[in-house]
């Protein structure tokens, strides 16, 4: 009884390192190879070197599209949970006729192949652009707009998550106590849930920060995002400065998270 | 402070009539507590107060304005919640000062109301912790100072100790108790123990599916209820059940037993426990007021410390439950004993409830 358990016990350790691993592995070899001191990548490496990350951070490309990425980033997880938040309380509280349809809706993002979402909004963006002459297509907030879409199913999903848990009697002792329902949301219930809020946020920031699918519909010439920019780069160059980039993309989504857990911890809201 | 008039409050859900006509006048400083088994419409009843449940019927009176469709926060009641429902992102003084500043009180006298507060219920030292940090009774504790801070018309009690431990729940009734006497606050309070209701009420209301069954003093409720529903749920009785018949109450195992209250047809006896006086055997059972006299055997004893229950079987029918006083080896007598019963004439009699 007792070994079989210590034995059960060692094997699921041993599987979860093992599935660990597998998945850091393209990690730790990218990371490996952003030092090569070569230039085409082979076994083994003659030497290592900083040389690739200061040809990165030297890259105008990059720092334009980093800055592109941070920007579209930013202003799509605010508008996001703008649009996440109310939703979410509707979904959570209220019954409604085409709740179960709309709560799907929100959430399809996430599951719709990125190619398929980034294609149909190019579709669309150009018919509106023509329609309404506006210069929706290829502009800032087009791209933006499309990255919403991405946020959004992660603020739905956490917000909804946490307000879920969230015990509504703290709204009643706050309205029994004078305080209106504007009020008590503001005062009792959004800090109950910031956590779900936080961590929504982040994972919309991340997930846009990260996107090339879409984004590869929508931007125009001259205002690329970084991982379009490291495709772009990739496509007549190969060499460890595209290691070298891809590690600092991943240090700051990690850096992103670690601060995001020092404020909530990520672990109980996901 | 105000009093508190309840008229016709009915809540339905569909079909189901969570209360039906509660009539109450709670008088200015009283404290009236709602007793009741679960579902019989007293957090309903307590929450219309509140505002947080819109009555179907009827209209809520406070200090003689009616409020029947003020929203809650336009309200002036202070309920503490069963589960206490203190904020847990604010310290226990923040928590207090939640009511005063949704009330405008200006900011340079909250510190003091928040101070005053907290020592009425002795947590002045404990301002800055959070919620979490402390005790259950604290907890209880900080609620309370929470609810009376800003001054409302009338506090409002959710069954607010069931969540103690028996030794804390005794000290805090007393507390409470005397909290209420010395602010004259108004206090609706809502408990299915019987014993909180007892000690702790001005007067009592006995609740039964949505329906107010007796309202009035503890003492009118124990030696005068008005039901045999009454007589079971506050304290205990024995039940002999049986039938009038020329004036004279003949239980269905065929006691023959005098009555001041007369009925007719179906009735039902409730006898208190310790109103039946024991006699060791059918020779002493002398009964000069005319009380009523029976002989039995005992048929189980309850040993509970400070008193000894003593189940006295009558006949194969009829069996009463005896209270007495345990004064040490000599009181025991042993389940078999030939014993006799007696019982005064002036027993609640009730027609039997049809079953
Ligand atoms: N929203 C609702 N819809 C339908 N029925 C309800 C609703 N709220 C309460 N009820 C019913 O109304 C009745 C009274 O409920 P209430 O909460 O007042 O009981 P209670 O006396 O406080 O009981 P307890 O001692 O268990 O707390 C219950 O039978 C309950 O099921
Ligand atoms: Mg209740």
């Amino acid at each position: 009884m007792f070994s079989n358990r210590r034995i059960g016990r060692w094997t699921l350790n041993a599987l979860a390192t093992l599935a660990f691993l597998f998945a850091l592995l393209p990690l730790i070899f990218v990371t490996w190879l952003s030092f090569y001191e070569q230039e085409i990548p082979s076994f083994p490496p003659t030497g290592y070197s900083l040389h690739w990350y200061a040809l990165a951070i030297a890259n105008e490309r990059f720092i334009d599209a980093f800055v592109i990425s941070a920007q579209v980033g930013l202003v799509a997880t605010a508008i996001g949970l703008i649009v996440a938040i109310p939703a979410s309380i509707a979904l959570t509280r209220y019954r409604f006729t085409g709740r179960g349809a709309i709560n799907n809706l929100l959430l399809m993002p996430l599951v719709i192949p990125g190619i398929v979402l980034g294609f149909s909004l190019y579709i669309f963006q150009v018919e509106t652009t023509i329609a309404t002459e506006l210069p929706i297509m290829g502009s800032f907030w087009g791209l933006v707009f499309g990255h919403v879409l991405l946020v959004i199913p992660w603020s739905v999903r956490l917000i909804t998550a946490s307000l879920v848990g969230f015990d509504r009697t703290l709204e009643e002792a706050a309205m029994n106590l004078g305080a209106d329902p504007f009020t008590a949301f503001r005062r009792v219930t959004v800090p109950g849930i910031l956590p779900g809020i936080v961590a929504g946020a982040m994972f919309g920031f991340v997930s846009s920060f990260g996107n090339l699918e879409v984004s590869l519909f929508l931007v125009a010439p001259g205002q690329t995002t970084l991982p379009i920019a490291i495709l772009q780069y990739l496509e007549w160059k190969i060499d460890p400065t595209i290691a070298a980039i891809s590690v600092l993309q991943i240090l700051i989504i990690i850096a992103a998270m670690l601060i995001t857990d020092r404020f909530v911890r990520i672990s109980r809201v996901v | 402070m105000a009093g508190v008039e309840l008229q016709g409050l009915s809540k339905h859900y569909g079909d189901f009539q969570a209360t039906e006509d509660v009539n109450l006048d709670i008088a200015d400083g009283e404290f009236l507590v709602l007793l009741g088994p679960s579902g019989c419409g007293k957090t309903t009843t307590l929450r219309m107060i509140a505002g947080f449940i819109e009555p179907t019927k009827g209209t809520i009176t406070v200090g003689g304005a009616d409020v029947t469709r003020l929203p809650p926060w336009k309200r002036s009641t202070g309920l503490v919640f069963q589960n206490y429902a203190l904020f847990p992102h604010l310290t226990v003084a923040q928590n207090v000062a939640f009511g005063l500043e949704m009330h405008k009180v200006p900011k340079a006298e909250i510190g003091g109301k928040v101070a005053t507060a907290l020592d009425l219920v002795q947590l002045g030292h404990l301002a800055d912790r959070y919620p979490r940090q402390m005790s259950g009774g604290q907890q209880q504790r900080v609620a309370l100072a929470r609810a009376l801070a800003f001054q409302p018309d009338v506090l409002l009690l959710d069954e607010p100790l069931s969540n103690l431990d028996a030794k804390l729940r005794h000290e805090v009734r007393h507390q409470i108790r005397n909290l209420q006497q010395r602010l004259g606050i108004t206090t609706v309070m809502v408990t299915h123990d019987q014993e909180e209701a007892l000690t702790m009420a001005d007067r009592m209301v006995v609740m039964k599916d949505g329906r107010i069954q007796q309202l009035g003093t503890q003492r009118e409720l124990y030696d005068d209820p008005a039901s045999e529903f009454v007589a079971s749920f506050v304290g205990r009785s024995s039940f002999i059940k049986g039938r009038f018949s020329g004036g004279r109450f003949v239980s269905h195992g065929g006691l023959a037993v005098e009555t001041e209250r007369r009925l007719a047809g179906e009735a039902v006896l409730a006898l208190r426990p310790e109103r039946i006086h024991l006699g060791a055997d059918a020779a002493d059972a002398a009964s000069p007021d005319g009380s009523n006299t029976y002989r039995g055997k005992v048929a189980s004893i309850s040993y509970l410390g400070s008193s000894i229950d003593v189940e006295v079987k009558l006949n194969e029918t009829d069996r009463v439950i005896a209270q007495v006083v345990n004064k040490g080896r000599e009181s025991g007598a042993s389940v078999g004993d030939e014993v006799s019963v007696t019982f005064p004439r002036d027993v609640p009699v009730f027609a039997a409830s049809p079953a």
